[in-house]
């Protein structure tokens, strides 16, 4: 079991307000990312649930049971850190069974824990070795082995993945997806990745400056964007906005088409513009386009769309998959 | 210092200072070895005749040589305890966030300021005198009889003596140590599940290892010859009592002026300190290496 919900919850370091006011509601079993710029209070809104905090104001209630005021240990909560905080001087094996001896159990039932643990994270042969001896990768399955042995209500994660190598974390993403799949258990996962946000979130919380965005799946998040802010954050690369006469014309202030919904051709379209840098993926092609009208915009065409830098080009959006976007920057529907 | 002929070069840099130092070093020792088998006091001039090991078997056999070997180690020892866990104690509550907390650090460092001598003429006089000392006087105020300190527990009361003075050391190193520990891995702990006894013993000691067996060597180093402390409080007294291998072969050498015999001392001394070493490392030395 492990729903959160967070009840106006406030928190502030000093005089600055970090945090100055979340409603959220996490069901049991989904997995829910927050991303957000840097600074924005990811890490802040994950730890107040974890209890390494405490709050200012407002509720947390894990299954219903209000917890605002309880020790760490005493929610359920199982977290692993960015920097994966495992005990130096321990063996990866009296890692994994730290929380279990904390718990006093058993021996032989920690030993059958632990090992079903390195058997499903693949750290079997690795259970005598110290941390210091183990890969990036390796290092965060053992942080991930001591997170799960426990049989934690909720995993918290706070950017697992951001200290390994592009294709290691590719894999990692993948493994933790995995493991959601096989336990069903809620987590929390903070990144400033897209693609992990996108790819392995149920659903997304996109916060800033200690806010709310919008909460919804990947491709609410993608398709409705509920403002400017989220329209310009979810997504790679970025949507462009054009505001002023051509926006007028929509009757909005600013509007925003995303790369990939834009038709390109070399002959006739809507806009007009010159190629400034063209970047070939291979399977696709990003245009960094200087455009007649409305100055630089970017455009995903096909890979094989052959163009140059210097060449003139033409633009069609598709009006059908424009976002509008009023005076306070809130999406018209 | 890659090839041949730079390495041949560094050590023709090196050797003066080596020279020196060896010199330095083995001329004293030489001596002291060499006066060790002579009949050698200033008291009977005449020739220093070479009398092999008499000198030695007089010094192992007198009764007051085991007696400081005990004092000694209990001397080491007590020290190490009070310092050590002491300090870890210490360090733990200056590692807290408190109002005047750098005045507080300051006033801990202190005493590792003061002469030993000074130090020890401080306590002697106006901490455990028995008749105007701080301690008589409180316990006069709780009804009890107060302790002449250095008459009736010698050894204990420079083991206190000696244990201020190197407290502020430990502290400081344990300190260090302590703000060294990386906060996630505490707050993973906590998580985890561990109270505070919890995480002292399985995070924090481990961590601090390291930081306790440096402690342990370098005061180990130093206690070995506590002298100053001695003479300026007990003079090894009652008797014999507070007399350490230090101020036994000072007494021998200075008291008795039998050089030969002292010379002796210091060569026993100076093997016993080496075995102490030894054993030292051999147990405590492997935290070093990690
Ligand atoms: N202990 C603290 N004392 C004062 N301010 C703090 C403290 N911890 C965090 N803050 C501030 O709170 C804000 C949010 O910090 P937080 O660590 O939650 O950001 P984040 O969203 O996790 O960013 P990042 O993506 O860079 O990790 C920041 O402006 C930070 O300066
Ligand atoms: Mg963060």
């Amino acid at each position: 079991m492990g729903s959160i919900s967070l009840r106006n919850v406030r928190k502030s370091f000093g005089t600055t307000d970090v945090i100055p006011g979340i409603d959220l509601d996490i069901e049991d079993g989904e997995f829910v990312v927050f991303v957000g710029p840097s600074g924005c209070g990811k890490s802040t809104l994950l730890r107040l649930i974890a209890g390494l905090e405490d709050t200012t104001g407002g509720r947390i209630l894990i299954d219903g049971k209000d917890v605002s005021d309880a020790p760490p240990a005493k929610r359920g909560l199982a977290m692993v850190f960015q920097s994966y905080a495992l005990y130096p001087h321990m063996s990866v094996y009296k890692n994994i069974a730290f929380p279990l001896k904390m718990d006093s159990q058993a021996k032989d039932v920690i030993d059958k824990k632990v090992r079903e643990a390195a058997r499903v994270l693949n750290l079997t042969d690795y259970l005598e070795r110290r941390p210091g001896q183990l890969s990036g990768g390796q290092r965060q399955r053992v942080a991930i082995g001591r997170a799960i042995v426990r049989q934690p209500g909720a995993f918290l994660f706070d950017e697992p993945l951001s200290n390994l190598d592009a294709a290691l974390r590719g894999t990692m993403r993948i493994e933790i997806s995995e493991l959601h799949q096989h336990l069903k258990t809620t987590m929390v996962y903070v990144t400033h990745d897209q693609i992990e946000a996108m790819t392995m979130a149920d659903k997304i919380v996109v916060l800033n400056a200690g806010r709310i965005e919008q909460v919804g799946s990947p491709l609410d998040l993608y398709r409705t964007p509920a403002n400017l802010f989220v329209a310009g954050f979810i997504g790679s690369p970025r949507m462009n906005m054009i505001e002023g006469a051509e926006a007028g014309k929509m009757q909005a202030k600013t509007i925003g088409f995303r790369p990939e919904h834009i038709r390109l051709s070399q002959t006739d379209g809507a806009w007009s513009g010159t190629v400034g840098v063209a970047e070939h993926l291979g399977s696709d092609t990003l245009l960094h386009i200087d455009s007649d009208e409305f100055g630089p915009i970017t455009a995903r065409a096909d890979g094989d769309f052959v163009v140059k830098s210097g060449q003139r080009v033409f633009m069609t959006p598709d009006k059908a998959r424009m976002h509008r976007f009023d005076e306070k920057g809130l999406a018209i529907r | 210092m890659a090839t041949l002929h730079t390495r041949a070069s560094a050590r023709l840099m090196m050797a003066p200072s080596v020279i020196l130092l060896f010199v330095w070093m083995v001329v004293p020792l030489a001596m002291t070895l060499y006066f060790s088998f002579l009949s050698y006091n200033l008291l009977t001039p005449g020739a220093h005749n070479f009398i092999g090991f008499l000198n030695y078997s007089y010094f192992l056999t007198d009764p007051a040589f085991l007696m400081a070997i005990g004092n000694t180690l209990l001397l080491v020892i007590g020290v190490l305890l009070i310092t050590v866990i002491g300090g870890i104690l210490l360090a733990l509550v200056l590692d807290q966030p408190f109002w005047g907390q750098g005045i507080v650090r300051l006033l801990v460092i202190a005493p590792f300021f003061v002469m030993p001598t000074v130090s020890a003429l401080v306590w002697k006089n106006m901490l455990m005198n028995p008749v105007y000392g701080l301690f008589a006087w409180i316990a006069r105020g709780l009804g009890i009889t107060p302790i002449d300190w250095l008459a009736d527990v010698p050894l204990f009361s420079i083991t206190l003596i000696v244990a201020w003075q190197w407290l502020p050391f430990a502290t400081l190193i344990l300190l260090t140590a302590l703000q060294s520990l990386d906060g996630e891995q505490k707050e993973a702990a906590e998580m985890d599940g561990a109270g505070a006894v919890s995480r002292f013993i399985y995070i924090v000691l481990p961590h601090l290892s390291r930081a306790i067996t440096v402690v342990i060597l370098i005061q180990t180093i130093f206690l070995l010859s506590i002298f100053a402390e001695i003479l300026v409080t007990t003079n090894g007294g009652p008797g014999i009592q507070s007399t350490n291998l230090t101020y036994l072969v000072y007494a021998q050498a200075l008291l008795q002026f039998d050089v030969g015999g002292a010379s002796a001392g210091g060569i026993i001394a100076v093997i016993l300190a080496n075995i102490v070493g030894i054993f030292l490392i051999r147990l405590i030395g492997k935290n070093l290496d990690r």
